[in-house]
């Protein structure tokens, strides 16, 4: 009888471990899911909303292909896991007993405590349940005259966006003094300001959530900004302040937790045959600069690849290369290659190219002693994930990299190029300092 | 825990139109409603007058309606609604649109007479081919056919909805260039310097109307004896123009595909390629992504190919054998040559591209290289001309005529490919099969030049390293239907026959993960899982089996 591999969670980590499982083995693998009945992906949810595709369009398997692929898939909700026996409790009543145990069980988003923010038609962004509710409390602009966004970052913006392609007017709260700027380097975060105004969007940048008050049936009537006192008046709340690995059902089990699953580089917990991938996943220290909790599509999907090999007798550690990766800003497009802070740490110098059309610039970040690349920032003009994680690897300058741009310009054919304007502007900057 | 709820989500975008869409609604119908009088037969007068006003209607009515879509929005992706609008999500409004289009090409294809062909006195035109008749005279000199009444109504569809189109992706200069030239194309070369050559018909000297960029085998008449011998008998200027096209054939197109992937042609030249991109853009997302659906398109694009070479090759040795004094060749030695070709052409693809060819695929071409010699072999030995067949049992009684075995190929195909396939189906189902469906499923020109860009082009689109994040954008825009997502997220390149090159995934990519190239040859197919940002020796692992 073949190995039980059961995998709590349905998102791109616990799929992919699935599907790598299976390509290296023929154990019995489970994916259980309180979500959906199949794998979607979550960054696509906002563009059901907006009606460039359908739901079925977000899911990137045919629904054949598990069943070809013996992987099963059973709807439930885990709510404890008992590792003695290595049986897990659904909330329905029954039990699954598991060999192995992989959890993959993501994000929720945050909540800080403020009153009202479990009335009705106050959501998050991050579940299949919130784009039903969002359909629910603002399916258009008659039923939602105004909502107001808590919280500037990703998936703040994407809420917006969303709304906005209703019609729908949005007020958008930033703790910050500008949008996200514990991440973007000023001159960006500005830039972005100013996109979101021209979107039409009522940004209000350094205000906090005071609370959200209820109409007579329990639904949302306004919310209060902290600092003015001023009340908008809404029928709907995005609360898109961050997320938090979604791990409740753990807590009083025997594995070690913190803010996320401890796991070490082998992405195993302390309880032998459980692992856990993917945005629950914490390490006990971040790998390469990287966060201890990664919350990015992209390091779910390696850590399914990783944890896969282990678990198919082959232990290895997860490590992750250089760092990389990518958002969209209403029609702006954003990737981020190597390191590059919101204000550059001791030793470093940014390097800022802006174009004139406001909607397109870069920031380098450069080692100041050695001249060295650590990493750039580029909006509205697409670049070479190959040639960036290459010229990291080599250690390349900043000097060569500005020089050689064009190899990584991964823009469309007959798009007009900015090389020469930055090499020009890096020069005149580069003789001033 | 959640009730999932219906899975198909009925989103309420705002339905309703702007004031200026209004005025481009109003403006275009009035345009067509003129039309429809001139074909219930209404005496409009002065024909020249009414044509003018009636087309500047329709022209004006699209890019108003385009203005009040575009000209005030920033730069960016226009897809809101999509699939919530009843004209572009299959709603009651595209039913009725496809099948108003579907009728108006049977009325075009099989009723002429009811347009006013000839229903005049003395033969002359009326109602709306009568409508058209000065726009005709102006151009060529002669009075107007159903097919110049398609031709005009077509350009301006690609002219007015290509304006739509550039306005839409205004930020994006590659949908912009491929649309200008596209309606460059389809204006000059398919429209206006046919007409105008027709001027230089005389008693003793006549060309046949002769659109340049239409090719052998989408131009399934060109090798007709009647094409042909006009071509012969109508000196140099003639050759020339026979000359040219095979040389386009064998010689121009293998090599622009070779460096530029087969979008040379399907998405900046060709005029059902264009119609597709511009009047059909906002149907390209209703194209089946199924695997199931890529069975079918294999087999049938594929079969229809073979049809064709079949049938052209039929046609050509009758008129070889019976009249072959007339030409170089005899209609063995064409029979032998052309045998000949298609088998060299395959035992270097075979041997060259051994490694690239799956063995369903080789197989499948073994099939229709078997079945082509087949016929060849027959009709080598048997003249087609002497086999009769009738047409009643194959039309439902549409056509009762009797054919020679070549003739009735020929029929058949220009009937079924040619009118049904191509027009009624490819155009007429727009709202409701996608755009490209003929293109995809039946265009034996795409099929050839298909098979050129997956086995020699320099044409691919790259995948940028680990940024994909599956969203599906890319997958859900592809008029052909292909699942870039299923390449774009295990990092590999798009190396698809049936990809026209449009570069709406990557446009529409909110992650920046594809681009259109034409590069090296070398590591062109890469069918691993590259995943930048991963463990090296992971990597290796993952790809070992």
């Amino acid at each position: 009888m073949e190995e039980h591999i059961v995998i709590i969670g349905n998102g791109i980590s616990g799929v992919t471990a699935a599907r790598h499982i299976r390509k290296l083995s023929d154990k019995k693998i489970t994916i259980v899911s309180a979500e959906t009945d199949y794998f979607f992906s979550r960054t696509a949810l906002m563009y059901v909303y907006m009606g460039h595709m359908k739901f079925e369009h977000t899911q990137p398997y045919e629904n054949w292909f598990w069943e070809k692929n013996r992987i099963e898939l059973r709807k439930g909700f885990v709510k404890q896991i008992e590792t003695t026996s290595k049986t897990l409790h659904f909330a329905e009543g029954d039990t699954l007993q598991y060999d192995k145990l992989i959890i993959a069980t993501g994000s929720k988003p945050n909540k800080f405590g403020w009153p009202g923010q479990d009335l009705n038609g106050v959501m998050g962004m991050y579940h299949k349940q919130d784009l039903d509710n969002l359909e629910k409390y603002a399916p258009n602009k008659k039923v939602c005259k105004h909502a107001v966004i808590v919280g500037g970052g990703l998936i703040g913006i994407e809420l917006a966006e969303m709304l906005n392609s209703r019609e729908i007017p949005v007020t958008f709260l930033v703790r910050e003094n500008s949008f996200w700027n514990g991440v973007l380097p000023e001159g960006e975060s500005a830039m972005i300001n100013r996109h979101i105004k021209n979107h039409h969007i009522d940004l209000r940048l350094g205000v906090n959530l005071k609370e959200i008050k209820a109409d007579e049936n329990g639904q949302v009537k306004s919310a209060v900004i902290a600092e003015t006192g001023e009340e908008i008046a809404c029928n709907v709340v995005g609360l898109t302040a961050g997320v938090s690995p979604n791990i409740d059902f753990i807590k009083d089990s025997d594995i070690e937790t913190g803010r996320g699953v401890k796991v070490n580089r082998y992405l195993e917990t302390n309880i032998p045959d459980v692992y856990a991938i993917g945005d629950c996943a914490e390490q006990h220290e971040g790998i390469n600069g990287r966060r201890p909790i990664e919350a990015v599509w992209y390091t779910g999907r390696m850590m399914g690849e990783t944890v896969a090999q282990t678990i198919c007798g082959n232990r290895i550690q997860y490590n992750p290369g250089h760092w990389f990766n990518s958002a969209k800003f209403l029609d702006i497009e954003y990737q981020t290659y190597g390191w590059v802070f919101a204000s550059p740490r001791e030793g470093e110098t940014h390097f800022h190219w802006k174009h004139e059309d406001d909607t397109k610039c870069i920031t380098i970040n450069t080692e100041a002693a050695t001249g060295k690349f650590i990493g750039i920032n580029n909006f509205g003009i697409r670049l070479r994930h190959e040639v960036f994680d290459r010229w990291l690897t080599e250690e390349r300058t900043t000097d060569y990299v500005v020089e050689h741009l064009a190899e990584a310009n991964f823009d469309p054919e007959f798009y007009k190029r900015f090389e020469k304007d930055i090499l020009n502007a890096y020069k005149s900057k580069a003789v001033i300092v | 825990m959640a009730i999932e709820r219906n899975m198909s989500l009925t989103g309420q975008p705002p339905v309703s139109i702007n004031t200026t869409q209004k005025i481009g609604v109003i403006t275009g119908m009035a345009g067509l409603f003129i039309l429809v009088l001139a074909t219930l037969g209404l005496n409009l007068g002065n024909t020249a007058l009414w044509l003018t006003i009636s087309l500047s209607a329709i022209f004006g009515g699209i890019v108003i309606f385009a203005k009040g879509a575009y000209a005030h929005k920033l730069p960016g992706i226009k897809n809101d609604g999509v699939w919530f609008k009843s004209m572009t999500s299959k709603g009651v409004l595209a039913w009725i649109a496809g099948i108003v289009l579907t009728g108006f090409y049977i009325i075009l294809y099989f009723y002429a007479d009811l347009l006013g062909l000839g229903q005049g006195t003395d033969g002359t035109n009326t109602g709306l081919v009568g409508l058209f008749d000065p726009l005709s005279r102006a151009l060529s000199g002669n009075p107007a056919s159903q097919w110049f009444v398609y031709g005009t109504l077509y350009t301006i569809a690609i002219l007015a909805f290509g304006i739509k189109f550039m306005w839409k992706y205004k930020h994006n200069r590659y949908e912009q260039l491929r649309t200008l030239s596209v309606m460059f194309f389809q204006t000059a070369f398919a429209f206006v310097i046919p007409e105008l050559m027709a001027r230089l018909n005389s008693n003793d000297f006549s060309l046949p109307y002769n659109d340049l960029k239409n090719m052998w085998p989408l131009n399934y008449y060109a090798f007709d004896q009647w094409r042909v011998d006009q071509f012969i008998n109508a000196q140099n200027i003639g050759l020339f123009f026979l000359i040219l096209g095979v040389l386009m054939i064998f010689v121009i197109s293998p090599f622009l595909t070779y460096k530029y992937g087969k979008r040379w042609y399907c998405s900046w030249v060709c005029g059902c390629g264009g119609l597709a991109e511009t009047a059909g853009d906002p149907y390209r997302h209703l194209s089946s992504k199924k695997l199931s659906t890529w069975k079918l398109e294999r087999w049938m694009i594929n079969a229809v190919l073979v049809f064709s070479v079949v049938m052209t090759t039929a046609v050509i040795s009758t008129f070889l054998g019976y009249d072959s004094n007339k030409y170089w060749f005899t209609k063995n030695t064409f029979l032998i040559s052309t045998g000949a070709f298609l088998v060299i052409i395959f035992a270097i693809v075979a041997y060259y591209k051994r490694d690239q060819l799956k063995t369903d695929a080789f197989k499948g071409a073994i099939g229709a290289l078997a079945i082509t010699l087949g016929f060849f072999v027959a009709m080598a030995f048997i003249d087609f001309s002497q086999i009769k067949i009738n047409a009643t049992y194959f039309s439902f009684g549409l056509n009762t005529n009797e054919y020679a075995l070549d003739g009735a190929m020929r029929t058949f195909y220009g009937f079924g490919i040619g009118s049904i396939f191509s027009g009624v189906i490819g155009t007429g189902f727009y709202p409701i099969l996608g755009n490209r469906v003929w293109c995809r499923m039946g265009c034996p020109m795409a099929g050839i030049l298909g098979i050129q860009q997956r086995l020699f082009s320099k044409f691919r689109i790259t995948t940028n390293g680990g940024q994909c994040i599956s969203c599906g954008n890319c997958s859900n825009s592809c008029e052909m239907g292909i699942d870039v997502r299923a390449y774009a997220q295990k990092g590999e390149n798009i190396v698809r026959s049936s990809c026209v090159g449009c570069g709406v995934c990557s446009a529409v990519c909110p992650r920046g993960v594809l681009k259109l190239e034409n590069d090296t040859l070398d590591g062109r197919i890469n069918p691993t899982e590259i995943l930048l940002g991963n463990d090296v020796d992971l990597m290796e692992l993952v790809n070992k089996n």
